[in-house]
């Protein structure tokens, strides 16, 4: 049984995958319908997640080589990336920023708990970053980590549709917006739709990730 | 081929060896991506030799979030006990964080449209 988890992640994001190119729509998002999907068949066959994990953990493993890889289209795209450095440093500051005090304050306004507040704080960045700076800060890592993805999900499966609604044309200022907001799920649906975006928003997420484990110790402690 | 994978798996144990050395919050797969777009600005590696690898493992970056992704049903309990600002702040703070930062960084002046 132990090639159950890959077979049922590849063969099922197969199918989601061939339904998203017929009807692009932001609720058939493949990456989320496979998520649901294969939670619910583990639910109601009664497999173990731990059985699943023993294979489909060989996927995830390959984000390690896919993040390092991202140093390709960053290169590629270095002059436009140079032009606009400015741009880009200031997104960064205030998107990094934007992004952990809403996310403190509107989960304080709707009663979250302590831990809540302290979980959900860094869950724009990137996991391993996340993790890391939700401990130093007295959250739960492992609440971290599921906030980090849903978050993920969420620019994934909308995130180019709401840049789209609300009319931003700026590729740099689109991938920016996306690496700081949802990044490497948001990064894996943008660069897909253009490179240069792509670029910046794989250089957003390292750079927010930093910024944020930097500044959220400090902001922390003024919050409270 | 393999030289790609070399130079991409290369890097990526580069990142995640002085990550542990120097104890980093930072991941050793983000200090990799930094040292190889380095090492291509400074001509140490053929963006042609890496290329290819590249690209295959940066189109199928969505699939290798899903197995963690269904991980979220081992916490469930957790998350139904605080739904509502949980949800609520998830959605309500990517929404702002992701139109207000496009927005602020369009009106600082670009135009790659």
């Amino acid at each position: 049984m132990n090639s159950i988890g890959i077979f049922l992640t590849v063969a099922i994001f197969y199918l989601f995958s061939k339904l998203y190119e017929k009807k692009r729509a932001f609720y058939l998002n493949p990456v989320m319908l496979s998520i649901i999907g294969i939670a619910l068949i583990l639910r109601l066959t009664g497999i173990e997640y731990e059985t699943y994990m023993e294979s489909a953990r060989i996927l995830s493993f390959f984000l390690g080589p896919a993040v390092v890889s991202l140093a390709v289209p960053l290169y590629k795209q270095k002059e436009i990336i140079k032009a606009y450095s400015k741009q880009i440093f200031a997104g960064i500051v205030f998107g990094g920023t934007l992004a952990i005090l809403s996310a403190f304050y509107v989960a304080k306004l709707l009663g979250g708990s302590k831990e809540v507040l302290l979980s959900i704080a860094p869950k724009s960045i990137t996991t391993a970053i996340a993790i890391g700076v939700s401990e130093k800060i007295g959250g739960i890592p492992t609440l971290t980590a599921v906030l980090v993805i849903l978050t993920g999900i969420l620019g994934n499966a909308v995130g180019i549709e709401m840049l789209d609604a609300f009319k931003v044309r700026d590729r740099v200022a689109r991938g920016l917006a996306m690496g700081v907001a949802s990044h490497g799920l948001g990064t894996a649906r943008i660069i897909l739709n253009d490179e240069l975006s792509g670029a910046v928003s794989g250089l957003a997420m390292a750079l927010n990730g930093v910024f944020t484990s930097l500044i959220l110790p400090y902001l922390i402690e003024l919050l409270q | 081929m393999y030289k790609g994978l070399a130079i991409i798996f290369g890097f990526l144990f580069i990142g995640e060896t002085l990550s542990e050395i120097f104890s980093l919050p930072i991941p050793g797969n983000v200090i990799g991506m930094v040292l190889l777009t380095f090492a291509l600005l400074f001509n140490v590696i053929n963006v042609e030799d890496i290329e290819k690898e590249a690209e295959f493992f940066i189109r199928n970056m969505s699939v290798m979030f899903i197995p963690p992704g269904v991980g979220i049903i081992s916490y469930w309990g957790l998350i139904k006990s605080q739904a509502v600002p949980i949800f609520g702040a998830l959605v309500i703070s990517f929404a702002l964080t992701l139109v207000l930062t496009a927005k602020f960084v369009e009106l600082l002046g670009g135009g790659e449209q």
